[in-house]
């Protein structure tokens, strides 16, 4: 079973809607107890961080995350889910959970497309994402495939830490994190049948660690 | 590389896909989950489905097509056409839509704008325009007249002043609508849209007119949209989506062609 983390930033109903499509077991919780029981949790969000962060906080799921992540329970961070695994968010100048040491950056207005037009920002739309390092997410996505993104601040994370990046008007960071505690700033839920995949291949990570113990 | 997006668009009443030209005229033209099942099989980027319904069973039928698209279809789509509070709003972000776009609801009060992108985020808030000619003046230096209901009444706003208002108010993406080029088919109204683009830096997605491949090439070459709505060209089976995607993609417009 997977746990959807309930919070009242997030895109909990999208993600489960997936899950449910795929046939994978999913709950929406924000039970500690649940968590801890679940195979993996996905951590989801829409909106700010540092709203995302009052509401994690106010409920001390805060300390909850950071402690199953601390027991290696896996976890796949998406979008704002993403942002606030760093340490800090330019957004609303929010200290984040510091799980993955690094930041969170407003896209800077002077990059600028190849035919010098100044990016549009949020960044909306489908781009593809080319990975630094084999990651048992992408497992069977062509690397021609494109995910969904809808976003105005950007994961800046330790080099050490990035897993893949995509091009507008410069390289962000749009995967970042570690085996078994990944982070990714796109939709997987929203990107067609690559974005399906992808939460597949984490459900499928998520059984193997849980044999592996 | 950011891809251009096409975006088929669905307007549903009572519940059934339907088509008008010129906001006159509807005539039911199919089932709208099955339709937009159907266009995300074929590679469309996002879809948008506008309630063009008057009554408030209607409404109900329509949140309940929103659901059953939701639980099919794992692309991002809007809905509007009668969101005129937050409550609204939240009712179509609940039933499973990424965005809500917001048209004459915000004419009449714009803090629905800001009050949107506060509740939910900016990336949620799609400010719809419906834009008509008009002379020069110098109430409307643009020449280019914001207007709502379908087109009947004139709103004495320029477009680019309401545009640059509704990226001030934290929309995130405008739906640019040209009323003179809807249901035409003689291509979108580059004009406007160039003007449109240049005047914000959020997204713009060019709408109304749309008669072939090379008309949407020009928006995004010409008008510089971010996505470009259709409707009939595809809704009568003259093209299919990845045909429109490949003839704009030999022209060196980043598309998505692998789903």
């Amino acid at each position: 079973m997977l746990a959807i983390l309930d919070y009242k930033a997030g895109n909990q109903t999208s993600v489960r809607r997936a899950l449910d499509h795929l046939g994978i077991e999913n709950r929406i919780t924000a039970d500690p107890d649940l968590l801890s029981a679940a195979d993996g949790i996905i951590f989801p969000g829409v909106g700010a961080a540092g709203q995302a962060m009052d509401e994690l906080s106010s409920g001390g799921l805060d300390e909850v995350l950071k402690s199953l992540i601390w027991q290696e329970k896996p976890l796949l961070g998406i979008c704002v889910g993403c942002q606030i695994l760093l340490d800090y968010c330019e957004e609303n100048d929010t200290r984040t959970l510091a799980v993955i040491p690094g930041e969170c950056r407003l896209f800077n207005p002077a990059w600028a497309e190849e035919d010098g037009t100044p990016i549009r920002v949020p960044h909306m739309g489908w781009n593809r994402v080319a990975l630094k390092n084999g990651c048992a997410l992408f497992n069977d996505i062509p690397p021609e495939a494109e995910f969904y993104f809808v976003h105005s601040y950007h994961p800046a994370p330790r080099p050490e830490f990035v897993i893949g990046v995509t091009m507008y008007g410069e390289n962000f960071c749009s995967v970042h994190g570690r085996t078994g505690l990944w982070a990714v700033q796109f939709h997987p839920e929203k990107s067609g049948k690559p974005g399906l995949k992808l939460l597949q291949n984490f459900h499928a990570y998520c059984l193997e660690a849980r044999h592996a113990q | 590389m950011l891809s251009k997006r096409i975006i088929p668009c669905l307007d549903v009443r009572n519940g059934k896909l339907t088509k008008g030209v010129k906001f006159q005229g509807n005539v039911d033209i199919g089932d709208p989950v099955e339709t937009a099942r159907m266009y995300y099989e074929q590679g469309a980027d996002e879809i948008v489905f506008y309630d063009i319904t008057a009554s408030s069973e209607g409404r109900g039928i329509f949140l309940d097509v929103v659901e059953r698209v939701a639980s099919q279809i794992f692309i991002p789509f809007s809905v509007g056409g009668g969101i005129n509070s937050v409550a609204d709003m939240r009712a179509v972000l609940l039933a499973g839509a990424e965005k809500v776009s917001v048209n004459s609801g915000a004419v009449k009060n714009p803090d629905i704008i800001s009050e949107g992108a506060s509740a939910f985020g900016a990336q949620c808030v799609v400010l719809g325009m419906d834009v008509k000619r008009v002379d020069k003046s110098e109430k409307i230096p643009s020449g280019f007249e914001v207007v709502i209901h379908g087109g009947r009444k004139y709103t004495g706003m320029d477009a680019i002043e309401w545009a640059k208002t509704g990226e001030a108010l934290g929309a995130g993406e405008i739906c640019l609508n040209s009323i003179d080029a809807d249901g035409t088919k003689d291509g979108y109204d580059l004009e406007l849209t160039r003007k449109v683009t240049k005047s914000v830096r959020i997204p713009v997605i060019a709408s109304g007119g749309a008669g072939n491949p090379q008309h949407m090439a020009d928006a995004f070459t010409q008008g510089k949209a971010s996505a470009a709505l259709i409707a009939s060209i595809v809704h009568y089976g003259e093209y299919t989506i990845r045909q429109l995607k490949e003839h704009i993609a030999a022209q060196g417009v980043p598309m998505r062609t692998t789903w």
